[in-house]
């Protein structure tokens, strides 16, 4: 019995998510976790140190969505695997729809559970944006589940994966790839994978007032993130806005500077273990959804809690 | 271009969520019904945009009950020409794929576009389905998307990254944020809704592969810690000891 885990690779290595899924498929018991991954590789591009005992690959760079799928389901029957795990990220989101069909499998996307076995096949998933979860029940024996990112966590057991080459038939793609622009060219880190989030409004008042926004991500290593209203007026890019309509995320710590808490914007950020919220006025909804609280203005807290935050950091 | 729109209804932004039935079913007692907005803001106004520019025939699709008919004029209204509706009380992400899949089949649409998500399951599935189904490529989470010729250019999310695409032939593309700008309905658009065509087909028989057992709401938060503005080191200090996240 295995467990397929299909993993994204960047530099040669599985991304956060990726790393996330394996953790996941290890968690669940449920045979030998064998991970599918094209592209460039080094080494067992840091799978094994995260669960994978195997990792089928194959060196071809650009694969459309069809093509990947049909590999990862040509992969899971080669591995004799029944259950094919994806981080619900961006990749995740492209493939598994199309893996399932292919497989004919139950799917569970947006995970936040391991499979519960003792009454059929049933795993816990967010819904109504982060508003409630609801149990869902796999009906078929082939399983497809997409795990939500940043709710797991890693699991290191510091084993090591064999590499085999994968060359399965492709098949054609009348899609072809042009570019690539990464969001970020200085590093930083992106949204949906940080564990701290820094999070800014309309209170800012200005594109011109996000420095010390900026300057505190950066003290926690955190990424930057705002309300809906700020990405549409063009204060930050589009990538950064947060809530209903925008991204969904799940940090270790959120905070929010000047936004009101409007339910829109709290549905994307609900899943965040710790809140803080920082807004001059005491009746923002926000203070509702918050763990710690600051009634002030920003302008004038901010410099403090920066120097309070680098004073700590240096500690 | 011959495109189709597949149009869901979600529960309206603010709604309470709530479940009755043992926690088996949404309470739908009071909740007003929308166009999910990823399927009316940008995939509706994208699908009707390239009409307007290369002609051709919007036409959507909606898997759902009777209930489903405000929020699909709603879509009529805002310039799609004709509507399908499949008659069913909703199941699975599988069997809503598989009808508009079915439809879909003989009709030779140049396009099918859906929103991301529904905000209601969150599931970012039906479009990837039905692209599997019709052996088409599919163009998940596009925030851009213009015609050179024959050829369509897409630009994506990734992970990492924007990703930008040339694909030529018919395809299923996921609307994300920046396809294109809501648009709201005026009233000769509204009068005109009322008499466009509203087609009742009946569904085909799939299994379900997939079921709701039960809904569980978040536990409540505890109340909020509040910190004296003079002094957000002792934020710091809360933060380090008591949540132990930094
Ligand atoms: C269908 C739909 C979908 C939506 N989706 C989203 C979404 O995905 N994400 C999202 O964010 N919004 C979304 N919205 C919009 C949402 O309803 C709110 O309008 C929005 O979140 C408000 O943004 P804000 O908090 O930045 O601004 P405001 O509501 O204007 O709040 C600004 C806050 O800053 C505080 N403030 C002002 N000055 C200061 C200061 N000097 N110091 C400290 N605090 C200060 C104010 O007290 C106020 O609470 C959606 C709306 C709809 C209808
Ligand atoms: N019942 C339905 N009828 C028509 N289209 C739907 C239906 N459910 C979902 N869709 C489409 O599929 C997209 C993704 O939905 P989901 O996979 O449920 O997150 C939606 O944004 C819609 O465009």
């Amino acid at each position: 019995m295995s467990v397929l885990v299909y993993t994204d690779l960047h530099d040669g290595k599985a991304s956060k998510g990726s790393l996330e899924a394996l953790s996941y498929a290890s968690k669940m018991n449920a045979g030998d976790v064998v991970a599918f991954c094209h592209g460039t590789l080094n080494g067992d591009g840091g799978m094994g140190a995260f669960g994978a005992t195997k990792v089928l690959h194959n060196a071809i760079e650009n694969l459309d969505a069809g093509q990947i799928a049909k590999m990862v389901a040509d992969a899971a029957s080669q591995a004799g695997a029944d259950v094919v795990v994806f981080s619900h990220d961006n990749s995740g989101k492209a493939v598994a729809p199309r893996v399932a069909v292919r497989m004919n499998a139950g799917i569970v996307a947006g995970a936040i559970s391991l499979p519960n076995t003792s009454a059929g096949y049933v795993v816990r998933k967010s819904v109504f944006s982060g508003k409630a979860m609801a149990d869902v029940s796999l009906k078929t024996s082939k399983k497809v589940i997409s795990i939500v990112p940043n709710s797991f966590g890693l699991h290191r057991t510091d084993g090591t994966a064999s590499v085999e080459a994968f060359n399965g038939d492709a098949g054609n793609s009348s899609v072809k790839v042009r570019s690539f622009k990464p969001t970020s060219t200085d590093g930083a880190i992106p949204l949906p994978e940080a564990d701290i989030v820094v999070s800014a409004g309309r209170g800012m008042k200005g594109p011109e007032n996000w420095g010390p926004i900026e300057e505190l991500a950066s003290i926690f290593g955190a990424a930057t993130a705002c309300s809906r209203p700020v990405a549409d007026i063009g204060w930050r890019p589009h990538h950064e806005h947060v809530g209903q309509t925008g991204i969904a995320i799940r940090p270790t710590l959120y905070f929010a500077i000047g936004i009101s808490g409007a339910i829109q914007h709290l549905a994307g950020v609900n899943g965040s273990k710790v809140i803080v919220v920082i807004n001059k006025d005491p009746e923002a909804p926000f203070f509702k959804a918050a763990d710690y609280g600051i009634v002030g203005d920003a302008f004038e807290v901010l410099p403090m809690l920066i120097e309070a935050a680098k004073s700590f950091k240096s500690h | 271009m011959k495109i189709l729109v597949c149009i869901s209804k979600a529960p309206d932004t603010t709604s309470r969520i709530a479940f009755t039935d043992n926690n088996t079913k949404f309470d739908e007692n009071g909740v007003q019904y929308i166009v999910n907005p990823y399927d009316e803001w940008y995939a509706l106004v994208k699908g009707i945009e390239l009409k307007e520019t290369l002609g051709g025939n919007v036409t959507t699709i909606t898997v759902g009950g009777s209930d489903n008919e405000p929020i699909i004029r709603k879509a009529l209204a805002i310039g799609a020409d004709d509507a399908v509706r499949v008659d069913l009380e909703t199941g699975d992400s599988f069997v809503v794929a598989s009808q508009i899949a079915a439809y879909a089949k003989d009709q030779g649409f140049d396009l099918i576009l859906c929103g991301k998500e529904t905000i209601n399951y969150n599931s970012s599935l039906v479009g990837g389905m039905v692209a599997e189904m019709l052996n088409m490529p599919y163009l998940s989470l596009a925030t851009s998307l213009t015609m050179e010729g024959s050829t369509a250019v897409i630009e994506r999310e990734v992970q990492g990254g924007v990703e930008v695409l040339e694909v030529t032939g018919p395809f299923v593309l996921s609307a994300a944020k920046g396809l294109a700008e809501q648009r709201i309905p005026n009233m000769r658009g509204i009068m005109a809704a009322r008499t466009k065509p509203l087609n009742v087909i009946a569904a085909i028989s799939v299994d379900q592969t997939a079921e709701i057992v039960s809904y569980t709401l978040p536990a409540p938060k505890g109340a909020c810690k509040y910190v004296d503005a003079d002094h957000p080191e002792e934020l710091i200090r809360l933060l380090h000891e008591d949540a132990k996240v930094i």
